[in-house]
């Protein structure tokens, strides 16, 4: 790898982390994580398998900045394609999702197979003579740009290196037991949520590796007195520390551990109660009393599990500045209707409007407003001793930094 | 209230109404009242058109009784964090699709306007409301309000209803 393209300094305080904010702000960084790690030697989420279920059906959807097609060809097999026509660059799908039997730009009307093989180019002969390509024009080398593609319980991704390691070495044990825990059985599709935030990707990566904000910022439930930060948890990292897994487990906190950890927490307050609690209602799905996963698997998925909700987050990086993040929410195809009913119910506790997500917008948001102009500053972050290790407990931002020495290691930062 | 009993234009007059007191109220900030414009029992969902066209069935906010509505109110008064924002809501071409002589079907168009604490304004969201209108407990209420919004790329969050 050659040298970063320009100066980063990486500050080393004496004890824990520190993050420069240019990271966040730099549209050079930006483009050197488009190469390095978007198309570079990673693994990107593109989507669930059960949203194409039939030959021919499509959705577009991006790696990093980059616009893809994710279809399914004849023979049901999973393909990724570039979405950019090998003439002059036009999107070649232009909706969302559908079915087809080829692809067709509109703009001149190169066709191409499900694999992204050039077919046709209209007037190649010219017409009565005039006009027409160049005789040693070969379709063969005017394809679509393919993707090399895995898929692991019904979850998709897609790398534009087709030397990257097997999806599973990628993602180690841990990933893959997490992914098989919720993903295994078939999965039915509830619907889709898209956010806009005006922030950089890498703060919703931070965000997904801090158990540190969550009793603090989402108050939800601590303020109807449903929460308990002393409930056993625990945070987990791959070795490489890409990935990260927050887990809690229920109904280990006492009332009166809950008095000591939140006293002058402004988060503790049960003056309210839900006047209608069946929003809360749920079955106990799993036997290991999991009630909460949040799984963010390097560069671009999230995969939770909050009570009886299950989603998938992707993060699609727009500029240096704002990202799309696309919820995807399912349960099981043979959920019956009162679990149909219990996952929809629930599903106002995440998403933009959930009431346990909504603030994840706005933290993201400040945080990009005020490191805007930041020059050479940087963040600290130490809670839970500052380094990047695993813990039996919340009270840590240790994911946060093992996520920076993976997105240095990708990046070809140097230690200074 | 027959609504079969009231004229065309009478009907017209009380949906449009009903719709106005609704948008102001939320647009007024006094969210503390809104829960009262659905009868007990209801069915108030915020989906995107995508889902609906694709008949998946989840929603942004979903809500089948006016105590879902109320704890809304109140995790949005004392819970939940977001930015400083205010929504002007226009609703127009509505339409009454069914008159039954204790119910209306009625379809219209609303935009919301959304400005941020910079003084920022936008678009925020487009869409369609299908309201379900009963003469319930001396007034008009909502027992069904589906706003199905075409803007399916939410921009930030979505703290205040729609
Ligand atoms: S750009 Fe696609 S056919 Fe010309
Ligand atoms: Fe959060």
């Amino acid at each position: 790898m050659t040298a970063f393209a320009f100066d980063l300094p990486w500050p080393r305080p004496a004890s824990g982390c520190a993050v420069p904010y240019a990271v966040f702000t730099a549209q050079e960084v930006f483009a050197v994580e488009q190469a390095r790690i978007f198309r570079g030697p990673h693994w990107s989420f593109v989507g669930l398998a059960v949203e194409v279920p039939a030959p021919g059906d499509f959705k577009t959807t991006y790696v990093g900045a980059v616009p893809v097609i994710l279809l399914r060809d004849r023979d049901g097999e999973l393909v990724v394609l570039e979405n950019r026509c090998a003439h002059r660059g036009a999107l070649v799908c232009r909706e969302l999702r559908g079915r087809q039997s080829r692809l067709a730009c509109v703009y001149h009307q190169w066709t191409y197979d499900l694999h992204g093989r050039l077919l046709g180019v209209p007037f190649r002969g010219g017409i009565e003579g005039r006009g027409g390509m160049p005789a040693d024009f070969d379709p063969a080398a005017h394809n679509l740009n393919r993707l090399r593609v895995a898929c692991l319980h019904g979850l998709v991704f897609a790398s534009f290196d087709h030397d990257v390691e097997p999806l599973e070495d990628y993602l180690g044990e841990m990933v893959v037991a997490s992914i098989a825990r919720l993903c295994a059985r078939p999965l039915k599709l509830l619907g889709d949520q898209r956010q806009f935030m005006r922030g950089n990707w890498k703060l919703y990566a931070e965000n997904t590796r801090d158990p540190y904000h969550a009793s603090l910022l989402h108050l939800f439930h601590t303020t109807f007195g449903l929460y308990r930060s002393s409930q056993q948890g625990a945070t987990l990292m791959d070795p490489r520390h890409r990935h990260t897994m927050l887990y809690t487990k229920a109904a280990t906190s006492s009332a009166t551990v809950d008095a000591e950890v939140y006293q002058d927490v402004r988060s503790y307050d049960t003056r309210f109660k839900l006047a209608d609690p069946s929003l809360l209602a749920g079955r106990k799905e799993f036997d290991d009393g999991i009630t909460l996963v949040i799984l963010s698997v390097f560069p671009n998925l999230v995969l939770q599990q909050i009570a009886n909700t299950l989603a998938v987050r992707q993060l699609c990086p727009r500029d240096a500045a704002s990202f799309e993040l696309v919820w995807t929410q399912f349960g099981y195809a043979d959920d019956d209707a009162e679990m149909d009913a219990i996952r929809l119910k629930q599903a106002n506790l995440i998403g933009p409007a959930g009431f346990v997500s909504m603030e994840d917008g706005e933290a993201v948001e400040i945080v990009q407003r005020a490191v805007a102009e930041a020059g050479d500053a940087h963040s600290y972050v130490a809670m839970g001793g500052g380094r990047a290790e695993d813990a039996a407990h919340l009270v840590t931002e240790s994911a946060i930094i093992g996520f920076w020495e993976a997105w240095r290691a990708a990046m070809g930062v140097p230690e200074s | 209230m027959d609504f079969l009993a009231l004229s065309p234009l009478e009907r017209q007059y009380e949906v449009e109404q009903l719709l106005a007191r609704y948008v102001h109220c939320i647009d007024d900030d006094r969210l503390e009242a809104w829960p009262e414009f659905f009868t007990r029992r209801c069915d108030y969902r915020i989906v995107a058109r995508e889902n609906a066209e694709r008949g998946l069935p989840l929603a942004t906010i979903a809500c089948d009784s006016r105590g879902m509505l109320e704890d809304r109110v109140v995790s949005l008064r004392n819970a939940n964090i977001y930015g400083w924002h205010r929504y002007r809501h226009l609703v127009g071409s509505v339409l009454l699709l069914e008159v039954h002589a204790e119910e209306i079907v009625a379809r219209s168009h609303y935009a919301v306007f959304r400005t941020r604490g910079e003084g920022v304004g936008e678009t925020y969201s487009v869409g369609t409301y299908d309201d379900h209108i009963v003469f319930d407990e001396g007034q008009l209420r909502f027992r069904a309000k589906l706003v199905t919004y075409d803007t399916h790329r939410i921009d930030s969050l979505l703290a205040t209803p729609l």
